[in-house]
């Protein structure tokens, strides 16, 4: 059945991904000050959302393990953060490069994004710490708990923005403006590439979830046998 | 009521346990005066770099001393298995936290007594001219260094690596705390008070102890009984 869903799933989202792609290139209007570079933006703010959903759904998997001790919930929590990693990692690279081209340099100590780059290295270290424990039990409840206190990391990181002053862009979605910063067809691109992205994390996510099961039960199969000997 | 007296039972057994073999506190003396001179070495600063950056340089030198005595606050109940016997005593997980936070950070505190004015000879700074606001600021980073400190602690002590792996997981969450105070102890250096637009600042030194003091306590059974 989840082998169906996934295809299903990407069945969708490869047309719409190429879709957008060559409406991003060849269709949506350049922006009037930065020109043709700002298409970069598509595949910036859109890995975004979909980073902080990975880790907004780690955090609630992590909230239920803690409730309930059920694995299926530690190997939600695991595979949502690694996806949130990677698409926060698309979302810094490419943060960079337009960086490079609008601001002259890769790196500027922004707040927003040098609270990107934390937010990356608190969850990374919840990774490194997953690989230093073995007991399966103990490693689901301690990565639980790294997981909520890393939420709440993220949570003051977005916070942030409001209370430090930043070179970064301002809001540009009309949700948060109030509308007239954004041409409608720029923000509707914007919209269609973050659902495609979103579509896209989710197929990664069930591949993960799938990996991780075989991987747990390949340990337990593992356990089982040296327990025999 | 309870809760809190527990605390204070285990801190004080672990202030004194401290003050008998003195452990950590005289290593993590020595690591943070030659901390303080290696950044002289480094940069030779003149009286202007360090009204820009001493701030930033005392929290620098108190968050490595504080992952050495964080290090330690739970990694000492290990030989003789002491640990699960505090585990099984009658004191909740979270007052087993609440004290080996508060002993960590009143061993902290005394560090800091010790390298503020190490610091001021060394660098010529007068520090003390606005001291009442230094205390607090010390006060609110260092807890927020001893909370999440010691959380962590209890966290990675059963870990291969733990020392590699406390101050990993532990910096990155402490940066907004540390950048408050850092911000806020730049500015009470000159003897200054806090301007308006600085409250910022306090406000999310206080508000980060409110959320992870919270967090902690709330969280500490979870990691300790296993």
């Amino acid at each position: 059945m989840r082998t169906k869903i996934i295809l299903a799933l990407g069945a969708i989202t490869l047309p719409f991904l190429l879709r957008n792609l060559h409406m991003i290139i060849f269709l949506v209007p350049d922006d009037l000050e930065q020109g043709p570079v700002y298409r970069i933006f598509y595949y910036h703010l859109p890995p975004y959302f979909v980073a902080a959903m990975g880790y907004f759904t780690a955090m609630v998997a992590s909230i239920l393990y803690l409730v309930k001790k059920d694995q299926k919930y530690d190997a939600i929590a695991v595979s949502a953060t690694e996806i949130g990693l990677a698409f926060a990692a698309v979302n810094l690279i490419t943060g960079m490069i337009w960086g490079r081209i609008s601001w002259g340099i890769w790196w500027a100590w922004d707040a927003r994004l040098t609270w990107a780059l934390i937010g990356w290295l608190v969850y990374f270290g919840y990774l490194v710490l997953r690989r230093a424990i073995d007991d399966p039990t103990e490693r689901a409840k301690i990565s639980a708990v790294l997981s909520i206190f890393a939420s709440a990391s993220v949570a003051i990181t977005y916070k942030a923005i409001e209370w430090w002053r930043t070179q970064h862009p301002g809001p540009v979605l009309s949700i948060r403006t109030g509308g007239g910063t954004l041409d409608p067809a720029m923000e509707n691109m914007l919209y269609e590439n973050t659902l495609a992205l979103l579509l896209l994390g989710a197929i990664f996510l069930l591949v993960r979830l799938r990996q991780e099961e075989v991987q747990r039960e390949i340990d337990g199969l593992r356990r089982f046998v040296h327990a025999g000997n | 009521m309870t809760m809190l007296r527990h605390a204070a039972v285990i801190a004080t057994k672990d202030l004194r346990s401290e003050l008998r073999t003195k452990e950590s506190i005289n290593s993590t003396l020595s690591f943070s005066v030659v901390i303080l001179l290696l950044f002289a070495f480094a940069f030779d600063p003149s009286p202007d770099m360090i009204a820009e950056f001493g701030g930033g340089l005392l929290w620098i030198v108190f968050v490595f001393a504080g992952a050495l005595i964080v290090n330690r606050s739970f990694a000492r109940e290990l030989p003789n298995d002491c640990i699960d016997v505090l585990v099984s005593s009658p004191a909740s997980g979270a007052s087993l936290f609440l004290g080996k936070a508060l002993a960590s950070f009143v061993l902290l505190a005394g560090v800091e007594c010790i390298c503020l004015p190490a610091f001021g000879i060394l660098y010529n700074v007068t520090w003390w001219r606005s001291l009442g606001g230094l205390i607090g600021v010390l006060a609110l980073g260092t807890w927020s260094m001893a909370c999440v400190g010691t959380f962590f602690s209890a966290l990675t002590v059963n870990l291969r690596l733990r020392e590699l792996m406390l101050p990993m997981l532990m910096y990155p969450i402490l940066i907004p705390s540390l950048l408050s105070a850092m911000m806020l102890t730049n500015t009470l250096l000159t003897g200054q008070p806090i301007p308006s637009d600085f409250t910022v600042w306090l406000r999310l030194l206080i508000g980060f102890n409110i959320i992870f003091t919270t967090l902690s306590v709330y969280l500490a059974e979870t990691v300790l009984v296993r």
